[in-house]
C-alpha cells in the first residue's frame, strides 16, 4: 500500500443558500494520477479551490491532511509553498510577455529590487525542456499556440517545485494530437514520482491516464473506481456514476428521417486570414446540406471549421473570400453582415457562447429575442409582453432550468446558457443552422437534451451543419460526415459507413500527403 | 422539482432588502435634501431653490442623456462636449448679435453644426476605430481655443444676448409668468395632470399584466410607488408655481429625459445600445450593426450638446470663454453616481436623472451654507468616489 499523500476529510462548504460540498472524503496516494469526474456544478472545482487555499481555512468544515499533517491554508501561496499547484482551465498567461516572464510572474527570480533575467531565462529553459518544448523562453506567449501555452502553464507549475499538480480541464482547448501529447507527458511525470489530480469531462482521456477515478455528484463523492486492470474502465461505467443511472443511449434515435432537396450549397469556398491575408484558412471547400439532414463536420481544432462556418455566415470572418454560396439553388451574396445572413435564414450558433454568443449581463429574455428583435416589436418599439411570452415559450420548449426568464444569463450553468443560445437562434427561424461545437463544456445530461433539440430541428425540415471535434458525437448524430483538415475537406462519408478508425485514417493520410 | 415559480403565483413578494438597495440613491437624495434644508433653516426648501436646481442643472440632464448613450456602448465617453458648448455659444453670439441673423435660423444653424460635428466624430470613432476618448480629446483641446478666438471680436471676450429676448425666453424664460410668491395656476395644473398620468400608467400596466397572467407586484407596492411619484411631482410643481411659473429649461429637460427614457427602455435601437455594451461580438453576430450604433451614439451626443449650449448661453445671457467648462465631467459624474456602468451595457435614464439631481442638490446646498468653493470641489470628488464604491460593494454583496 502506497503512502497517502493527501486526504481531505469530511469537507463541507456552504455558499449562501447552497451546500456546494457535503461531507466529502477524498484520498490521493503518492505517485498516482487521480481523476475527478462529475457533471458541471457537481463540486469538483469547489473541492480543488478548498484544497489550494482559494477558499481559506475557516470558510469550510473538515480537515485537509497533506503529508500526514493537518493544513490550514489562508491563501494560494500557502498551498504552493507545500508543493500543491493548481493549473486552471482558463489559461492565465499574459500574451504580450515572454514565456520566461510568465513562468516567474509573482515568483520572480533574483534580488528583491531587481529581477535577475539570466537566472529567469536559463531556469525557464530548463523547465521548458522537461515538458518537451523547444521554444526559447524569450518567445512571446502570443506567438505560440494554445497547446504549447498549456505546456508553458505546466512548466510554470514545475518551476514552483510542484509535488501535487492539479490540472483543471487541461485538454479542453487542445486538439486531439496535443491532448494525447499532454496525457503522455503526465504519464512521464508519474514515472518520476509526481502526484497529479486531473479534472476532465473527456472520459476517454480519464480512462487512458488515471489510476483512480473519483466520481463527484451533487457535492458528494459517490465512488472511487480503480483503473489498474488490463482493460481501461469503460466510459459507460463512469457515466453511470456521474448521472446516477445507466445511460443506455448517449445519442437519441432519430425517427421518421425524411431528407429533402439540397438547401444550401457551397462551391470552391476559400477564405484568407484577416491579419495575414496571404494565409488560406479555408481552402477550396465544397459542400452541401439537404433539408432535414444533419451534416457533421469533423476536424481538429484549428482545422478551419469555425472559420468556414463564420465566413458563410455573412462573411463574419476572414478576407478575400471567394466561392459560390447557393441557397435553394439560387446564388446569394452575403457580403455585408451577419444581419444579411439572418435575413437569408442562416444561423450560426457559436462555439464560444461567453465570448461572442451571449450577453451575460442581460436577461434570458433579452438574449432570446436579440437576433430577431423585429418579430417582437412594431415600428421599432419593443412589445415587452410579447418578448416575455416568447422567452417563456422557449424556456419551456428547451427545458431551461431557471426561476424566471428575467434571470441574467451570466448566472446560469453552461448547459442552460447553451440552451439560451440555441433558443436565440431557433427564434430567428432559420432554415440552415450552423452549430459550432454545440455541446462544448456541458455535462452528459445536458448534452443529451441538446442532441434531442438537434434531432427535432432536423425533423422540422431544417438543415443542420454540426461542427464537432468529438468523434463519437459526430458519428452518433450525423447523417453524413465531412472531414476537415488544415483548411481543406479531405473526406466525406455516410454516417452508416463511418467509423472512428476510418475517419482518423483519412486525416492521417491527408497529413502525409500535404 | 425545478418548476418555474413565475407561473405558480402572479404576485411578486416585496423584499425589503432588495427594495432598499434598488432605491438607495433615491433615498440618499431625499436624506441629503433634508440635511441641507435643516442646515439652511429651510432655505433649501423654498420655491427659489427648486427653480435654481432646474435652471442650474438643465445642461447636466441634457448632456447626461447623451453621455449615457455613449457609456452604454462600452464605457465610452465624450470629453469634447464642454468645449463644444463654448464654441457653439461663440458661434451663436456671432450669428445672432454680430451678424444679425434671425433667432430661428440661428438655432437651426447651431443644431446643424452639431450634426456636422457629430457625423465627423461618429465616423472617426465608428469607422476609423479611433478610441473615443482620444477622438474627443482633440475637440476638448481645439474647441475652446476656437471659441475664445471667435469671442475675441469683443474686447471683453464675451458676447451679450441681452438684446435678443426672443432667444432668451425660448431657453431660459418662464412660461405663464406670474410674480414670485403668488400661486401660478398653470404650473400647478401641469403638475396635477402629470401626477394623474403617472398613477394611470402604473395601474393600466398592472391591469394589462394581470390580464395576461404575468407577474405583478403586491398591490401595496404599486399604490406606494405611484403615490410617492405623484406626490414628488406635485411637490416640485407646487414649489415652482410660487417661483413664478414653469421654467422653459424644465420643458427642454423634461422633453429630452422622457424621449431618451423611451428610446432606451422600449425601442429596438435602445436595446442595441445595451447589447453592444454588454458583448459587442455577440451583438455583431446577432445581426446588430455595431458600427452604426457607435456612430449614432456620438452623433446624438453632439446634437444634445447643441441644445445644452443654447440653454447655457441663454442662462448666462452671454457667450463667454468659460462657458461649458467641466460640463463633460459633470455629465459623466451624473451617469456614474446614477449607477451607469463604467464598462457599458447597464444604466438607465432615470438613474442618471437621480444622480444628476443628487449632485445638483449637494452643489446648491454647499453654496447656500457658504462652503468655500475649493472645499465644494473636495466634497464633489469624494461624493463621486463614494457613489462608485457603494455601487460596487452593493453588487458584490448581491452575489
Amino acid at each position: 500500500m502506497a503512502n497517502i499523500l493527501l486526504e481531505m476529510r469530511h469537507i463541507t462548504k456552504t455558499f449562501p443558500g447552497v451546500k456546494a460540498l457535503d461531507n466529502v472524503n477524498f484520498q490521493v496516494e503518492e505517485g498516482e494520477i487521480h481523476a475527478l469526474v462529475g457533471e458541471n456544478g457537481a463540486g469538483k472545482s469547489t473541492l480543488m479551490n478548498v484544497l489550494s487555499g482559494i477558499y481559506p481555512y475557516g470558510t469550510y468544515e473538515g480537515d485537509i491532511v497533506y503529508n500526514g499533517k493537518v493544513c490550514k491554508f489562508n491563501t494560494i501561496k500557502d498551498s504552493e509553498k507545500l508543493g500543491i499547484v493548481i493549473i486552471h482551465q482558463e489559461l492565465a498567461l499574459v500574451p504580450e510577455m515572454t514565456i520566461g516572464e510568465n513562468m516567474y510572474l509573482g515568483n520572480e527570480r533574483g534580488h528583491r529590487l531587481a529581477i535577475d533575467w539570466n537566472t529567469t531565462y536559463s531556469e525557464a529553459d530548463k523547465y521548458l525542456k522537461m515538458v518537451g518544448l523547444s521554444e526559447s523562453s524569450k518567445t512571446q506567449v502570443k506567438d505560440i499556440g494554445t497547446g504549447k501555452q498549456q505546456l508553458v502553464e505546466i512548466a510554470k507549475a514545475l518551476a514552483k517545485q510542484a509535488k501535487l499538480l492539479i490540472l483543471d480541464e487541461p485538454t479542453s482547448s487542445l486538439n486531439e494530437e496535443d491532448s494525447r501529447a499532454l496525457l503522455d507527458l503526465m504519464l512521464g511525470f508519474k514515472k518520476q514520482g509526481m502526484t497529479m489530480i486531473i479534472i476532465s469531462h473527456k472520459l476517454n482521456e480519464v480512462a487512458y491516464v488515471a489510476d483512480k477515478i473519483t466520481v463527484v455528484r451533487d457535492g458528494a463523492t459517490i465512488e472511487t473506481i480503480d483503473n489498474h486492470g488490463t482493460e481501461p474502465v469503460s466510459e459507460e461505467r463512469i457515466i453511470k456514476g456521474m448521472v446516477g443511472r445507466e445511460m443506455t443511449n448517449r445519442f437519441p434515435k432519430r425517427e421518421n428521417v425524411t431528407i429533402g432537396d439540397v438547401m444550401m450549397e457551397v462551391d470552391d469556398w476559400t477564405v484568407h486570414h484577416p491579419l495575414y491575408p496571404e494565409r488560406k484558412v479555408v481552402d477550396n471547400v465544397s459542400m452541401y446540406v439537404r433539408k432535414g439532414e444533419v451534416v457533421g463536420i469533423y476536424g481538429l481544432m484549428g482545422a478551419g471549421r469555425t472559420e468556414l462556418a463564420m465566413s458563410i455566415f455573412g462573411h463574419s470572418y476572414g478576407v478575400n473570400i471567394t466561392g459560390k454560396l447557393k441557397i435553394n439553388g439560387k446564388e446569394v451574396h452575403l457580403k455585408k453582415s451577419a444581419a444579411d445572413a439572418i435575413k437569408h435564414k442562416i444561423a450560426y450558433v457559436t462555439e464560444d457562447r461567453k465570448g461572442n454568443g451571449l450577453v451575460l449581463s442581460q436577461s434570458i429574455k433579452v438574449n432570446t429575442s436579440l437576433a430577431h428583435l423585429d418579430a417582437v416589436s412594431s415600428h421599432t418599439v419593443i412589445d415587452g409582453d410579447k418578448e416575455y411570452a416568447v422567452a417563456e415559450e422557449y424556456r419551456e420548449k428547451l427545458k431551461t432550468k431557471t426561476p424566471t426568464v428575467e434571470q441574467l444569463v451570466g448566472n446560469l450553468s453552461g448547459g442552460n446558457q447553451q440552451k439560451v443560445l440555441l433558443a436565440k437562434w431557433m427564434f430567428a427561424e432559420p432554415d440552415i443552422m450552423l452549430l459550432d461545437e454545440p455541446t462544448r463544456g456541458i455535462d452528459v445530461g445536458a448534452k443529451y437534451e441538446i442532441y434531442c433539440i438537434i434531432n427535432d430541428l432536423a425533423a422540422a425540415g431544417k438543415s443542420v451543419v454540426m461542427i464537432s471535434s468529438e468523434l463519437p458525437e459526430v458519428l452518433g448524430m450525423s447523417d453524413r460526415i465531412y472531414i476537415m483538415n488544415e483548411g481543406r475537406f479531405v473526406g466525406e462519408m455516410k454516417a452508416s459507413e463511418a467509423t472512428q478508425e476510418k475517419i482518423m485514417a483519412v486525416i492521417l493520410q491527408s497529413g502525409r500527403g500535404a | 422539482m425545478d418548476k418555474p415559480v413565475a407561473n405558480q403565483s402572479n404576485i411578486r413578494k416585496a423584499d425589503p432588502a432588495s427594495l432598499l438597495k434598488k432605491n438607495a440613491m433615491l433615498i440618499i437624495l431625499v436624506l441629503v435634501y433634508i440635511f441641507f434644508t435643516i442646515m439652511t433653516n429651510g432655505r433649501m426648501f423654498r420655491p427659489n431653490s427648486f427653480a435654481s436646481l432646474i435652471n442650474q442643472n438643465a445642461y447636466v440632464y441634457i448632456l447626461g442623456c447623451g453621455m449615457l448613450m455613449c457609456m452604454l456602448t462600452g464605457g465610452n465617453i465624450d470629453l469634447s462636449c464642454g468645449a463644444f458648448v463654448c464654441l457653439l455659444g461663440a458661434l451663436g453670439g456671432m450669428m445672432m448679435v454680430h451678424w444679425g441673423m434671425g433667432t430661428a435660423i440661428s438655432i437651426i444653424a447651431l443644431l446643424a453644426i452639431g450634426v456636422v460635428y457629430g457625423c465627423a466624430l461618429g465616423a472617426i470613432i465608428a469607422y476609423v476605430h479611433v478610441p473615443p476618448w482620444i477622438a474627443t480629446l482633440a475637440g476638448y483641446l481645439a474647441f475652446r481655443g476656437l471659441g475664445t478666438a471667435i469671442l475675441g471680436v469683443s474686447t471683453t471676450n464675451s458676447i451679450s444676448f441681452n438684446n435678443n429676448q426672443e432667444f432668451l425666453s425660448i431657453f431660459s424664460g418662464t412660461l405663464f409668468k406670474t410674480p414670485e410668491g403668488t400661486l401660478n395656476w398653470p404650473c400647478l395644473i401641469v403638475g396635477l395632470v402629470a401626477a394623474a398620468l403617472v398613477i394611470l400608467l402604473v395601474f393600466r400596466n398592472r391591469a394589462v399584466r394581470l390580464k395576461k397572467g404575468y407577474e405583478v407586484d403586491q398591490i401595496g407596492m404599486d399604490v406606494a410607488k405611484s403615490a410617492l411619484s405623484a406626490a414628488a411631482i406635485i411637490l416640485v410643481m407646487y414649489k415652482l408655481a410660487y417661483s413664478g411659473g414653469i421654467p422653459t429649461a424644465l420643458v427642454w429637460v423634461g422633453a429630452v429625459v422622457l424621449f431618451y427614457s423611451f428610446i432606451t427602455s422600449k425601442t429596438t435601437i435602445g436595446r442595441h445600445f445595451y447589447v453592444v455594451g454588454g458583448n459587442i461580438e455577440a451583438a455583431r453576430l446577432s445581426g446588430v450593426n455595431t458600427r452604426r450604433i457607435m456612430f449614432i451614439a456620438y452623433l446624438n451626443m453632439a446634437i444634445l450638446t447643441s441644445i445644452a449650449a443654447m440653454t447655457t448661453v441663454s442662462r448666462f445671457t452671454a457667450a463667454n470663454a468659460d462657458a461649458g467648462k467641466n460640463f463633460e465631467m459633470d455629465a459623466i459624474s451624473a451617469c456614474v453616481v446614477g449607477g451607469v456602468s463604467a464598462s457599458g451595457g447597464a444604466g438607465t435614464v432615470l438613474g442618471m436623472v437621480i444622480g444628476a439631481t443628487l449632485i445638483g442638490v449637494i452643489n446648491l446646498g454647499m453654496f447656500q451654507v457658504n462652503l468655500d468653493a475649493n472645499y465644494q470641489r473636495v466634497v464633489k470628488g469624494f461624493v463621486l468616489l463614494a457613489a462608485v464604491v457603494f455601487d460596487i460593494l452593493s453588487k458584490k454583496k448581491a452575489k
